[in-house]
């Protein structure tokens, strides 16, 4: 594969634009570019085991919630430096993801879904049960003094844009890498037929408990950059409507595409934020449009892309 | 017979509630032999394979490969040991290209080593003569060229064993005559326990034939006694015939 692949080329060309735009955007929209990078990046977590392995979460707000606890508890509580809050958000939510991967993988399909859902109930009653220190549904707020690094002030709306659009970089081109290795398309093997998978000799049970730990530490990562970017730590986050946004987000892009996510989390962001503007049932409006394209593209917008005019999407 | 027997089964069983889908089958394998597994529908051919090569559980009995007893093993465990199996139902990777079908299936094999790789690819997919369709995507192929793509795809892991559970099934009359060279120019590198029902297939390529009727093997030998046989003839081909 040589580097100026069309794969390649769409990646960088991503990038280049997301820069671009924030020089060409007004700050109304390029906020809402930061906070749609950050939740792509929960968006492509969710990806690599939903998309590419096959496997159905209904519990992922569990890991988003973990790295954004794991760093406003360790900034708010601990007073840790933000790069060291960061990564013990980011850890937490891949020891979270193992925990929850091993009991669950021993189930399969439907269960899989429900055990998942359950767990992340049990982690959103957690956050509220010790409200004493989460301060549960109310939430807290990480001043802004506690968010600077290195002089660099991530409030400003350039510090949020610049650190998500470097997070997102190393996300997206990372995970765009990783399904490209043997051990991606192992993944997608797996998630195409597992039982062939078995019978060529893989142990698929690792590999899908590996896709977990790397969705879920995905997901920290963008749990904890919210918490960094935004300020705000809330149960909101760990509810069950934050497990399911992540399916719709990727369902709507293409599921299994590199820059389904992102399309997906775009087009949605805007969708509510424009049929709010024109009228209050918004969601009425929201719901109809998403019936619409699971009629007219059930592989997401990127899948039927990929399955009409581009072939070669990754 | 004087041949080494790569493969053995002891005692092996499987009940599914009362029912007994196998016995007690004492099998074994002769080394670089083809050897084909017959019996009519519902006989325990698939169920008996399955416990071979670790996708079915056994409730008892022993497998041993090689000499060694891998009853233990998950089928994962079984195939990196060198059984490779193909599947009744054509069961590739529908949304990947040929290639990637041959390549995860060799992959074990060659980590590390892409140029390797590609060539081993390459060499199964010619052998199965479908090496101009390396970049289709595997679901769009004929059927006939899924199962000869199922073939490849066994035929890249370099087995020791090589499991063939009803290949010629939904084949042409031509396809098959080819998938007859095909088998028979395998063996010597290869050991194939080959499940089929076309018995053109079974007396022109089969070494040996083991006939399995109610779960339990009821002869086996090598194609000229196995057809003299009477009580395979009762059991088996009348009433296939009928």
């Amino acid at each position: 594969m040589t580097h100026f692949s069309k794969p390649n080329v769409l990646h960088i060309g991503v990038l280049i634009a997301l820069v671009a735009l924030f020089f060409v955007l007004p700050p109304y929209h390029a906020g809402n570019l930061s906070r749609i990078m950050v939740l792509t990046i929960y968006a492509m977590g969710y990806n690599i085991l939903f998309g590419y392995t096959g496997l159905l979460s209904l519990g992922h707000a569990m890991f988003f919630a973990a790295g954004m606890y794991g760093f406003g508890l360790a900034t708010n509580l601990g007073g840790v430096p933000l790069p060291i809050a960061f990564i013990i958000g980011v850890v937490s939510a891949g020891v979270l993801a193992a925990v929850v991967g091993a009991l669950a993988l021993r189930t399969v399909g439907v269960a899989f879904m429900i055990v998942t859902l359950m767990f992340a109930q049990t982690a959103y009653l957690i956050v509220l049960y010790f409200g004493k220190y989460t301060r549960g549904d109310e939430g807290f707020v990480i001043q802004q003094a506690q968010r600077t690094f290195a002089g660099f002030d991530l409030t400003s709306e350039t510090g949020r844009y610049v650190t998500a659009l470097i997070l997102f970089s190393i996300c997206f081109l990372g995970l765009a890498h990783l399904v490209q290795t043997p051990f991606g398309k192992t993944l997608i093997a797996i998630g195409e037929n597992e039982e062939r998978a078995r019978m060529l000799g893989y142990d698929t049970t690792i590999h899908k408990l590996k896709a977990i730990i790397i969705s879920g530490v995905v997901a920290g990562v963008a749990g904890a950059a919210y918490a960094m970017l935004f300020g705000y730590v809330g149960a909101t986050f760990a509810t069950v409507q934050y497990s399911i946004l992540p399916l719709l987000w990727v369902l709507l892009g293409g599921a299994g595409t590199t820059v389904g996510p992102l399309i997906g989390v775009f087009f949605m962001f805007y969708l509510i934020d424009f049929s709010s503007s024109v009228t209050t049932a918004y969601l009425l409006v929201v719901g109809v449009v998403l019936v619409l394209l699971t009629m007219f593209a059930p592989k997401g917008l990127c899948g039927e892309l990929r399955r009409r005019v581009f072939p070669w999407l990754p | 017979m004087v041949a080494v027997n790569i493969l053995e089964t002891t005692g092996l069983t499987k009940q599914y509630g009362e029912i007994f889908a196998n016995t007690d089958v004492d099998f074994t394998l002769p080394a670089g032999k083809i050897t084909a597994l017959i019996g009519p529908n519902g006989a325990g051919k698939s169920t008996f394979v399955g416990m071979v090569s670790g996708r079915t559980q056994a409730t008892r009995g022993r497998v041993l490969f090689e000499g060694k007893d891998v009853s233990h093993l998950p089928a994962h465990k079984r195939i990196q040991l060198g059984i490779a199996y193909t599947f009744q139902i054509t069961s590739v990777f529908a949304g990947l290209t040929v290639h990637e079908n041959v390549a995860l299936a060799a992959r074990r094999t060659f980590k590390g080593d892409a140029s390797a790789l590609d060539a081993k690819v390459q060499a199964a997919l010619t052998r199965v003569d479908i090496a101009d369709r390396a970049n289709q995507i595997a679901g769009d192929l004929a059927y006939g060229h899924q199962r000869l793509l199922e073939i490849a795809m066994g035929l890249a892991q370099d087995p020791k064993v090589f499991i063939l559970d009803e290949p010629t099934q939904g084949l042409a009359e031509s396809e098959i005559v080819n998938f007859i060279a095909l088998i028979m120019s395998l063996a010597g590198e290869t050991t194939i326990l080959l499940i089929e029902h076309n018995m053109k297939v079974v007396m022109e390529a089969a070494d040996f034939i083991t006939v399995l009727d109610h779960g339990q093997i009821l002869a086996a030998g090598t194609p000229a006694e196995i057809s003299k046989n009477s009580a395979v003839q009762a059991a088996y081909l009348g009433k296939s015939n009928a």
